[in-house]
């Protein structure tokens, strides 16, 4: 398969973190300069992401064999089969439009057989695991997600701002750094007006919580900017995004004047019943994932080259369709990096053909590419980190995976 | 000029009413929870009450006033079936979780779910599935609105609070199997009841309640596919903490004593070898399955299991209470709870002291805590979480008037981020301000403040019933007000309250000030 790309990239890699070049030596920061600093965006589909549906494993014929109702057709004339990535897989025929655009143009990549090597099969366990990035840590503090340790190695000495775009703030983004949380999904106008919180405000000067309150109706004004900025074009005659659309244009707003690393999460992957092929229930959540991504990439402008979105889910599904045309929690899956300064077009990492005998546990794919690894692989070129800082953000694993994406 | 109008109008309304009340009860020597006159020393007892109920209200006071602190403090650390007023009592008496005890409701609903499995046809299986998970959320939303009930109005408030603390402590997660319809009775029967007494008992009761074994997977764990979750957490979690000086070996040794331990949801005992059926063991749905055991020596904390079966689970629970290391860490969590989220030391240790010498006994361990000088001086610093902010604001704006819909109420807990059984991972929500006090957190209780202030929010409103004549906004600027909290809030805060133009918004500023926050 690839694994000439990856011994090379992995080649290159090494050679890069064996110089140990400085932060603004890093590949990306030199590409840019002082153009835009980089942005890191997490994607993370909470239930369990069928990642064969979205990634198919064309060449694979075992794969068609035990999904006799829900496979995606090998890349054909018909515009309901997959659409070809290399001779080993396609992608999803909904990605048509929005994201095989990008994997064409080279800003998407994909890292098969990845995630956590966490075996509950548990959704929350699993989630909560990749979240806090402390596996085979030995004692693991549950009040510490990886993305705020990151946020807080970024933040020696450099102006970095974390953002979660979610109600409540989410275990990757809790620790001793303080970020601040707001969801995008349903804006509805405050009931506190203006001169309420600024009211409130001035009850909190000097208090211990004047940050968070000043932070947070900033916050909040500035999506309400934002609000306006989306009634105006929606008044011009543009198309009204909804959902996840919708959502990433903001966040993308957000994130290309301030932000710099961000956390999103979107919902509804749990695909026990009926999931669908080329149509129905998951095509239709892949339609609207797709669409936010592109949103995102075009509502970034010139910041979409210092970007990195990772999309990832807490683990794929069996590979065997079960009883009721759906499938049952799996293990490995897939990451989709994308970003206009990331190597794309390629389905890069670790990987083996798809049969009978390579599953995991007669029942799943397995997990080549441990998640932290091939975060730390891109964070290393992303922000230029050294491999001490990147065993604080990954307590206990097993040193940054370079497939050289960025 | 309105807004100076307002302001001049509550002030003296008020003042006059205290006035009245006063010279009345002066008068004629009635009691004085009859008049609207509150004691000299409600502002003490406000901060103190802030401090050991969910919050402080009028009925709070007049109820400590009329007893005093000593006998109140002894009386709060008694058990006691939890008395509501009227229409709270009617409501919980209604409900499903209070007809049906666990094992039949739990039957119940597992042949509902069977039967939901066996129809046929996509749409109409589908829809049967739909009708047993929704009747499973009902079972928790009915849970939930009795805990919400007594939190809000049962006077055993210090028992109310440890329900909370022990379900936070002993967390489960609503959402795994159908532990929605065991929530009423891992509280009822569990929770509450022994919320005071011996933390060994509790913490029996809570090994064998079928929520805990399913949440914790002990039902899985059988010799020979040993699942060590329960274990670990049983030692991390629930006794030693996670630096108390077990090992892996320990947790493996451990999770072969549970070995067999689990759920049986089937009416029939399974059949049991002759020579084992001695040590067979089934109370409700809780099963001990002699045939899923793990057989032979074990040691724990380096010392013999003993017993054989099910008294092994007793003899390694006995060990886990007995280690100093369980002390010191309850202690913590407790201090932590009530008082300051970095405890002195010296207090824990005292703490510990306590209970060795009542051997775990929960009540005398609070009580060192609660007349400890360290409690008694402690100024009102402890940011509060969700629960708190919102029970402590709803107790406040409508004291012992019972808000027939609770809906709302469990609807801002939720919107804050800190649901009851919606934790997932077992280690409870955080009892710390770090974990709570975000700026998507205080803008949030921003808008609540400003809900709960402005009008009744939905509180008064019932399923079929036209809103009550009640229903109306809270009045915040009480007598409570001008006697206890006015005094406790900063220049800042005055400021602000004066430059509110009518009450509503008077009383969102009060909800939303930082003294609110904290206790």
């Amino acid at each position: 398969m690839h694994r000439r790309d990856f011994l090379r990239n992995g080649f290159r890699s090494t050679a890069v973190a064996a110089l140990g070049l400085p932060y603004m030596q890093s590949p990306l920061a030199a590409a840019i300069g002082n153009a835009g600093s980089p942005k890191f965006l997490f994607v993370f589909l909470r239930g369990g992401m069928d990642a064969a549906s979205l990634l198919v494993p064309t060449s694979s014929s075992f794969y068609y064999e035990v999904r006799p109702d829900i496979a995606i057709d090998k890349p054909n004339s018909d515009m309901a089969s997959a659409l070809t990535l290399t001779t080993d897989w396609g992608l999803h025929p909904v990605f048509r439009d929005s994201l095989y655009p990008l994997f064409r143009k080279g800003e998407l990549a994909f890292v098969p057989f990845s995630g956590s090597a966490n075996l509950s099969r548990s959704h929350f366990e699993t989630q909560d695991s990749i979240e806090l990035g402390q596996l085979n840590s030995g004692s693991i503090s549950y009040g510490s997600g990886f993305l705020n340790r990151l946020s807080a190695q970024l933040q020696d000495g450099k102006a970095v701002f974390p953002m979660a775009f979610t109600d409540q703030l989410p275990i990757v983004f809790q620790g001793s750094l303080r970020v601040p949380n707001t969801s995008l999904r349903d804006l509805t106008t405050p009931s506190v007006d203006a001169r309420q919180s600024a009211i409130i405000t001035a009850m909190y000067k000097g208090n211990a919580l004047e940050g968070s309150v000043q932070s947070g109706f900033a916050v909040r004004e500035q999506i309400m900017r934002k609000m306006s900025e989306e009634m105006e074009s929606a008044n011009r005659g543009a198309i009204t995004a909804k959902g996840f659309e919708l959502e990433a244009r903001r966040i993308a707003r957000l994130m290309r004047d301030q932000y710099s690393v961000g956390f999103v999460d979107i919902g509804g992957w749990d695909t026990h019943v009926t999931q669908g092929g080329a149509t129905g229930y998951l095509a239709s959540r892949f339609e609207e994932l797709g669409q936010g991504l592109v949103a995102f990439s075009q509502e970034m402008g010139t910041d979409w080259n210092n970007t990195v979105v990772v999309v990832m889910s807490e683990f794929g599904r069996t590979l065997l369709q079960n009883g009721n045309r759906g499938t049952e929690h799996g293990h490995g899956s897939v990451m989709c990096v994308l970003g206009g300064a990331v190597h794309g077009g390629q389905v890069v990492g670790e990987q083996r053909q798809i049969s009978a005998s390579t599953l995991f546990q007669n029942r799943d794919y397995p997990v080549m590419n441990e998640y932290r690894s091939v975060l730390g692989g891109i964070f290393k070129r992303l922000w230029g980190m050294s491999d001490s800082q990147l065993k604080i953000v990954f307590p206990g694993y097993a040193g940054a995976q370079d497939l050289g994406l960025v | 000029m309105q807004r100076a109008h307002f302001w001049v109008r509550i002030s003296t309304t008020v003042l006059l009413a205290v006035a009245l009340a006063g010279l009345q009860a002066c008068a004629s020597l009635t009691p004085v929870e009859k008049s609207t006159a509150l004691p000299a020393s409600t502002q003490s007892q406000y901060v103190w009450l802030n401090r050991v109920t969910w919050g402080a209200n009028t009925t709070a006071v007049r109820q400590l006033e009329r007893v005093g602190q000593t006998h109140w403090l002894q009386h709060q650390l008694l058990p006691h079936d939890a008395v509501l007023p009227e229409p709270a009592r009617a409501t919980v008496q209604s409900m499903t979780i209070s007809q049906m005890g666990l094992t039949d409701l739990v039957l119940k609903m597992e042949q509902r779910r069977k039967d939901a499995d066996a129809v046929k046809g996509d749409a109409e299986n589908k829809a049967a599935q739909q009708a047993y998970q929704n009747e499973l959320t009902r079972l928790s939303i009915e849970a939930a609105t009795r805990h919400l009930l007594r939190a809000l109005y049962s006077s055993s408030q210090v028992q109310e609070q440890m329900s909370w603390f022990w379900l936070n402590y002993f967390n489960v997660h609503f959402d795994k199997h159908n532990l929605r319809a065991m929530l009423g009775d891992y509280e009822d029967s569990v929770l509450r009841p022994l919320a005071l007494g011996r933390f060994r008992d509790l913490l029996g009761a809570v090994t064998y309640h079928p929520a805990m074994l399913r949440y914790l997977d002990n039902e899985l764990n059988a010799s020979g596919h040993i699942n060590e979750n329960f274990a670990r957490e049983l030692m991390e979690l629930h006794t030693l903490g996670v630096d108390g000086g077990y090992t892996q070996n320990d947790v493996q040794e451990l999770a072969k004593v549970l070995t067999g331990v689990g759920v049986n949801l089937n009416v029939d005992n399974p059949s049991v070898h002759k020579d084992l059926t001695r040590f067979y063991v089934r109370r409700g749905l809780f099963e001990f399955n002699p045939h899923r055991h793990e057989w032979g020596p074990k040691t724990l904390l380096g010392r013999t299991i003993t017993g054989e079966g099910l008294h092994e689970v007793e003899a390694a629970l006995d060990i886990l209470t007995s280690h100093p290391a369980t002390a010191r860490f309850v202690s913590r969590k407790l201090a932590t709870f009530w008082l300051s989220d970095v405890p002195p030391q010296s207090l824990i240790d005292r703490m510990a002291v306590t209970w060795k010498a009542t051997d775990g006994r929960i009540a005398s361990v609070l009580e060192s805590l609660f007349t400890s000088a360290e409690f008694m001086n402690a100024p009102p610093s402890k940011f509060k979480d969700p629960m708190r902010y919102v029970l402590s604001s709803v107790r406040l704006a409508y004291d012992s008037k019972v808000v027939p819909n609770v809906g709302p109420v469990l609807d801002w807990i939720n919107r804050l981020g800190e649901p009851l059984y919606g934790r997932q991972t077992p280690d409870g929500y955080p009892l710390v301000a770090s974990a709570w006090d975000s700026s998507g957190q205080m803008n949030t209780r921003f808008e609540i403040a400003k809900t709960i202030g402005s009008d009744s929010a939905g509180l008064f409103k019932t399923d079929g019933q036209p809103m009550s004549v009640e229903a109306a906004f809270p009045q915040l600027a009480s007598a409570l007000y001008f006697q206890a909290i006015q005094s406790t809030l900063s220049p800042a805060t005055l400021t602000a309250l004066e430059q509110a133009n009518s009450p509503q918004e008077w009383n969102t500023f009060l909800l939303a000030a930082p003294e609110s926050m904290r206790r």
